[in-house]
């Protein structure tokens, strides 16, 4: 899978397809014409969520079509450097407009000391609260007494907020002690559920199964805990994960992490799609962060999916997939596109003419990307894309170390992407030449921190 | 150690009830006719170390020295922390010895040892003067001084473990040599920090391969390492560098005293050991051939552990949540070293995992963090 599956005619049903289309084609035409300022950010869409839920019933274009002549002063902009309002009803990172750089940690909890590990949320939540405003952990970097190490590490001291969003979850083993993660292991004798949360663990935080192709590094994968720092400076983001790591010291581990850059979705259809490392466009159709009505019927969880504590959250899975980048490089134009189902210049849906056009299942190869992971093949199941391109260096063998850092939000990892990754991992065979998945992890997303006395996670534990 | 804490008391006050006090404490006596040239008489008896001038003026200092009892003797001048200002060894008795030394102004020792050993019998004295040392928490110096009894005790101890393997690298016994390799390092990892003040013993004892400077000749323990386990045979060079590491050791062992040591680099050398083990062992780079890194390991623990312990009284009133979470992560790390013992030492080093290694650098950031803050909780 690249960061395709998604693709869809608009996010309506099917029998909505041709209205849909139209739609699209206004908007795309309205494109040009677009101030860029314009561009409608998470906050602003917030305030507008009554006129989204009235027009999320047609489409994700639609409703940002019609947001653009709202009250544009309010918005984050895209390139300001502004930062992003941390406290709300969801966490911030997974509506808000993609940034371009991604630092992310999955962490193994070390303690087994359920206070210690809430005290830990609580500091982690102040200094994220901080940091994501600009301004640096604890006493700050500078200015503090010479005999004892800064609280902030420093290396952020004059740089923008830059948009900077942390973002929170908990993976399976966390509940269960038994996941792969092992962090607090010591051996024989280890408490299951050492943190008395095992009852709380939601049924939408399904361990996900080995698909055909897997080929996972455990030491790129799982974690009982993870943060994802998106922000559009990388020292940014790789400071936030820094100091919360250290902060972490004595009660988690870095398990892995990963560098992302060139994101590879896009939550802002106006902005020009970004490419993947395979030079083509990804993402055209993903999930707009201001379609409120898609995002409550595909990311978030609701008060009746159960457990209560997970209202408002939703559910991540971090899949890096690597490119064989040398191999796709040698194959023809002609045939890269028919292996994705889009041309590579425009970025148009075979048999259409521009990038936006809705997706014509007729005039898709039968083995085409789009066509496969499309939600109209695919019982209408849509994820919210975030993925990053990562490059590693190389592997010895003089190849790129690289690939796609998948990111994917949804409502419920069993109705997202566990059924359509059985599917690509079965039926994307040309593609799957191409990449392997080397690691994987699914986390559950708590809801939002409300205000500065909230924290992460705060009524998992309460 | 009472008398340091009243003689601290001491100095906060006037001359006259300094002169009082002291008086009263038995231990000093005020000799009117100090030496003609301005200097300090020193008797140093079997049982008394009588001072002619407990108080004289900061700057050149001349002590006359007279051995009045029937041992041979030594005389040492002792800044707080018991750092050697200076000191002469092997006065007969009956004979006299002149020592001149520079002093700022502040409060010192004088110690007397007949015999040459122990701490010596004190007296308490004062150099005035302008720019004196700031007034100091008794508690720390207290602290500074048995920590550097501690280093000089360890030193003293790895002279002659170090000969040991010293002497079976010189009989050619490359068995015997490896066995005794990683015992011979151990005082020296416990307080590593305080024999790389130094500057010049450290590269010449303990330096690795990649640390050798272009024209500097590799010597140490490492080379004699690698020729033990690496290259499996002894060669004449080896016995010279055996030769070599006896007398830069001995050379440390004779300096330790004079190390300045503070309550803050005690604390920021108990992090240093620390980092040294992040760095070094972990990684399996300190001790790459012998693969005894867990031994450096424990030893490295063992002497931050040690600078702590001291510290605790201090920093446990200042900031008592890092007393407890230090005291934590010490326990912590000392049972993940258990589990890998093997009888009276440690597994070899490459036998040990990955995932057991990301446990042990696990526990190293667990204890070095907080460790870091130890400093500033003792800074005045």
């Amino acid at each position: 899978m690249t960061d395709e599956h998604s693709e869809h005619a608009g996010g309506a049903a099917p029998e909505q397809a041709e209205k849909t289309e139209q739609a699209e084609q206004a908007r795309t035409d309205q494109q040009g014409q677009t101030d860029r300022q314009a561009q409608p950010a998470r906050r602003s869409l917030l305030g507008w969520g009554g006129a989204g839920l009235a027009l999320g019933a047609a489409t994700a274009g639609g409703t940002a079509a019609a947001l653009r002549t709202g009250n544009d002063a309010e918005a984050v902009s895209v390139d300001s450097g502004a930062p992003v309002p941390f406290h709300g009803e969801h966490q911030a990172g997974i509506a808000t407009a993609v940034q371009d750089r991604l630092h992310f940690a999955a962490f193994d909890v070390i303690t087994d000391d359920r206070a210690e590990l809430i005290g830990l949320l609580k500091d982690w939540t102040r200094a994220a609260a901080r940091m994501s405003q600009g301004e640096p952990v604890g006493k700050g970097a500078v200015g503090g007494p010479d005999w004892a190490p800064p609280d902030d590490t420093g290396e952020a001291l004059g740089l923008k907020p830059s948009r900077l969003t942390l973002t929170f979850g908990i993976g399976p083993s966390l509940f269960d002690g038994t996941g792969k993660g092992k962090g607090g292991s010591k051996g024989k004798g280890r408490n299951k559920d050492r943190f008395g949360i095992a009852a709380r663990r939601p049924a939408a935080l399904e361990d996900l199964p080995a698909f055909p192709g897997d080929n996972l590094d455990a030491r790129r994968s799982d974690g009982d805990l993870c943060v994802q720092a998106c922000a559009d400076d990388p020292q940014v983001a790789v400071h936030a994960i820094r100091n919360l790591a250290r902060i972490g010291f004595g009660k988690v581990t870095v398990r892995w992490s990963q560098l992302g850059f060139g994101k590879t979705s896009s939550t802002t259809p106006e902005a020009q799609t970004p490419r993947n490392l395979f030079g083509f466009k990804d993402g055209t159709r993903n999930i707009s962060g201001g379609d409120s009505a898609a995002l409550d019927k595909h990311v978030w969880a609701g008060k009746k999916d159960g457990p209560d504590w997970m209202a408002g959250g939703s559910y991540l899975v971090a899949r890096r997939i690597r490119m064989h980048i040398e191999i796709w490089d040698r194959t023809p134009l002609a045939e890269q596109e028919t292996i994705i189902g889009r041309s590579k210049g425009e970025g148009a849906p075979a048999g259409r003419r521009r990038e936006r056009d809705a997706v014509r299942m007729s005039a898709q190869p039968p083995a085409a990307h789009v066509r496969l992971a499309h939600p109209d093949t695919n019982d209408g199941i849509r994820l919210l894309r975030r993925g990053y391109s990562f490059t590693d260096g190389s592997d010895g063998l003089g190849r790129l170390e690289a690939g796609l850092f998948f990111l994917a939000y949804q409502r419920d990892v069993r109705e997202g992407f566990v059924p359509l990754q059985r599917r690509l991992a079965r039926d994307d065979t040309e593609l799957n030449e191409y990449i392997q998945h080397v690691g994987s992890a699914v986390f559950a997303i708590p809801p939002g921190v409300r205000d500065s006395g909230d924290w992460w996670a705060r009524q998992l534990f309460s | 150690m009472p008398a340091s804490v009243k003689s601290r008391t001491l100095i906060a006050g006037a001359a006259v009830p300094l002169l009082a006090a002291a008086c009263l404490t038995g231990c000093a006596e005020k000799s009117k006719d100090g030496a003609e040239d301005g200097g300090v008489n020193v008797a140093a008896g079997d049982t008394a170390c009588k001072v002619s001038d407990t108080t004289f003026p900061a700057g050149h200092v001349e002590l006359h020295v007279e051995n009045t009892g029937s041992k041979v003797t030594e005389v040492y001048v002792y800044a707080p922390g018991d750092r050697i200002v200076t000191e002469r060894e092997n006065i007969g008795p009956g004979t006299k010895a002149d020592i001149t030394t520079e002093i700022k102004a502040g409060s010192y020792e004088i110690a007397c040892k007949p015999g040459m050993k122990g701490d010596g019998i004190r007296q308490k004295v004062t150099a005035s003067g302008k720019g004196g040392t700031e007034k100091r928490d008794p508690k720390l110096d207290a602290a500074v001084a048995s920590y550097r009894k501690y280093v000089q005790q360890q030193a003293d101890e790895t002279v002659p473990a170090a000969q040991k393997f010293a002497d079976a690298v010189k009989d050619g016994d490359v068995e015997g040599a490896k066995k005794n390799y990683a015992v011979s390092r151990i005082g020296w990892e416990r307080t590593e920090p305080v024999a790389e003040s130094f500057g010049d013993i450290d590269p010449k004892v303990d330096v690795r391969a990649d640390g050798v400077e272009e024209g500097q000749k590799w010597t140490g323990w490492h080379k004699l390492e690698k020729s033990l386990w690496e290259e499996k045979k002894i060669s004449a060079a080896d016995k010279k560098v055996a030769d070599r590491l006896m007398t830069d050791l001995k050379d440390w062992q004779k300096r330790v005293g004079k190390a300045e040591i503070t309550p803050t680099s005690m604390a920021n050398g108990a992090k240093e050991l620390l980092d040294e083990v992040a760095t070094g062992k972990v990684t399996g780079e300190e001790e790459r051939y012998s693969h005894t890194d867990l031994v450096d390991f424990e030893a490295n623990v063992q002497g931050a552990q040690k600078a702590y312990d001291l510290l605790k009284p201090v920093a446990a009133k200042k900031d008592p949540e890092l007393a407890k979470e230090l005291d934590k992560q010490f326990t912590a790390i000392g049972k993940l070293l258990d589990e890998h013992r093997d009888g009276e030492t440690f597994v070899s080093y490459d036998s040990v995992g990955k995932s057991e290694r990301k446990k042990l650098a696990d526990g190293v950031n667990s204890l070095a963090e907080p460790l870091s803050r130890l400093a500033a909780a003792v800074a005045a």
